[in-house]
């Protein structure tokens, strides 16, 4: 299945474009009406970690709709998507950084050794950051085979993403949500196991 | 209702253990809770917690006292003044509030059951009816949701037993009709809309210890020197503020309870 040609790069792609921006309206509307509860600080938090993830999940996604239903076209908005879960990933990061430790970098440290959701969180967005670096074009040509191996990274940092998101929420015993996130990387990543031992 | 008729209309009394701090928005105390039989989200219970029926409502009491039984609401409020206690709140999970409670000295109520001198602790129960309580089922706690105090921290005049905040009867979410407030330990000891009321002789084991003792204690006193795992704990957000304030020993309530606590690691009993 393919979408006709002008209409993909046009239309399709653009709208895909305004549609990943919409969560940081959302969240900015939200802030400016007062209307994200009692704290604030903490939705908008949760809710870029949140989309952090999604687009990730949803990066992963596209190559396997390619195998599964054939759509190719999808893979041209891999670079896009994969770009807004570290945009989504960054206003995160800052969030944390400087609504919830106003930049005490010793207490910020310190929160990496201490609180193992901080630390695979941490390297989860160390690991992002290398390929958000070569994502342009330029890159993948100078980089040739290594860019291919280099972008393999986002497999261990999916994985340490939704661990992420798995501890912080179960030391309240509500795992149900991030559950549904482990659930979707299990089959995303089993399609590719799959794939791999039957050829 | 019958809780309004239970609040008397008058000025409540300018209580000695209330702070001055500014109390926080009426809006943000009663949507923002953790109540689990009503959902895990801190939005959820006051959403889901409609469907919970506070009156008629009766408390039991058993275990080492002389006088155990089934007491009504209104058996138990009846003999007691209530008056307003403006307490921080300090929840584990790093934020806080400033709530004008109305309630009673717990201490008050548990002197009428006589407890023998077997009752080393009391043990408290919240209601567990997967009819009022849909989100049970969930079983992301071992339900009844239960806590327990030390027979001292019970009888600490600053422990409360709240029937109302702001001037109105508890809303559902807040732990409708009756609950527990120790200001100086984490939020979660306090316990709301309580059933039953034990005196017992062994440390109660707590519904957060059993599910991860590593990280709930039995004490569970605010403590900014003793991490937890999960959140930093020597600051905290003040609901309502942007910037951070500094956790205070105990919650602030240092004076009045430290005592109780003297000679023991507090970093072991947590």
């Amino acid at each position: 299945m393919q979408l006709p040609e002008p209409l993909f790069s046009r239309c399709i792609k653009p709208l895909v474009f305004a549609l990943a921006l919409l969560p940081l309206v959302l969240m900015g509307f939200g802030v400016w009406q007062d209307r994200l509860g009692a704290n604030p600080i903490e939705a908008v938090t949760r809710s870029s970690g949140d989309w952090a993830l999604r687009f990730l999940l949803l990066t992963l996604a596209l190559s396997s709709l390619r195998r599964l239903i054939g759509w190719t076209q999808g893979i041209r908005l891999r670079r896009m998507l994969g770009l807004f879960a570290f945009f989504y990933a960054s206003i995160h990061l800052l969030l944390y950084l400087w609504l919830d430790q106003f930049f005490d970098w010793q207490g910020i440290w310190r929160d990496i050794l201490k609180r193992p959701f901080i630390t695979v969180g941490m390297l989860a967005f160390l690991m992002l950051l290398p390929l958000a670096i070569t994502s342009p074009k330029a890159m993948l040509r100078r980089l040739g085979k290594r860019w291919k191996t280099l972008h393999t990274l986002i497999y261990p940092l999916s994985i340490l993403a939704v661990l992420h998101f798995w501890w912080m929420k179960d030391a309240k015993s509500d795992t149900s949500e991030p559950l549904i996130y482990a659930l979707i990387l299990a089959a995303l990543l089993g399609e590719r196991l799959y794939q791999r031992f039957k050829a | 209702a019958l809780l309004g008729t239970a609040l008397p209309q008058r000025a409540w009394a300018k209580s000695a253990f209330s702070t001055d701090e500014t109390p926080t928005d009426f809006a943000d105390i009663t949507t923002y809770n953790n109540f689990y039989e009503f959902g895990t989200g801190k939005d959820e219970p006051a959403i889901k917690a409609k469907t919970l029926i506070t009156s008629p409502w009766s408390v039991t009491v058993d275990g080492a006292c002389e006088k155990p039984g089934t007491y009504t609401l209104e058996d138990i409020l009846k003999p007691h003044a209530l008056e307003e206690r403006i307490y921080r709140m300090r929840c584990v999970e790093g934020w806080s509030m400033v709530i004008p409670w109305q309630g009673f000295p717990l201490g008050q109520l548990l002197k009428r059951f006589q407890p023998t001198s077997k009752a080393k602790f009391v043990r408290f129960e919240t209601l567990a009816d997967p009819k009022q309580m849909p989100e049970l089922k969930q079983n992301v706690l071992d339900w009844p949701y239960t806590e327990g105090l030390r027979m001292d921290e019970a009888m600490h005049p600053l422990t409360l037993l709240a029937t109302g905040l702001y001037n109105k009867p508890l809303l559902n979410q807040n732990g409708a009709p009756l609950r527990l407030v120790v200001p100086w330990k984490y939020g979660f000891k306090s316990i709301k809309s309580i059933v039953r009321i034990s005196f017992v002789e062994q440390q109660p084991v707590s519904s957060w210890e059993k599910a991860n003792a590593r990280e709930y204690g039995f004490y569970s006193n605010v403590n900014p020197t003793v991490d937890h795992p999960r959140w930093a704990q020597y600051n905290e957000r003040r609901i309502g503020e942007f910037s951070k304030r500094k956790t205070l020993m105990f919650n602030g309530y240092e004076a009045q309870v430290a005592s109780l606590y003297s000679g023991m690691d507090l970093r072991k009993n947590y």
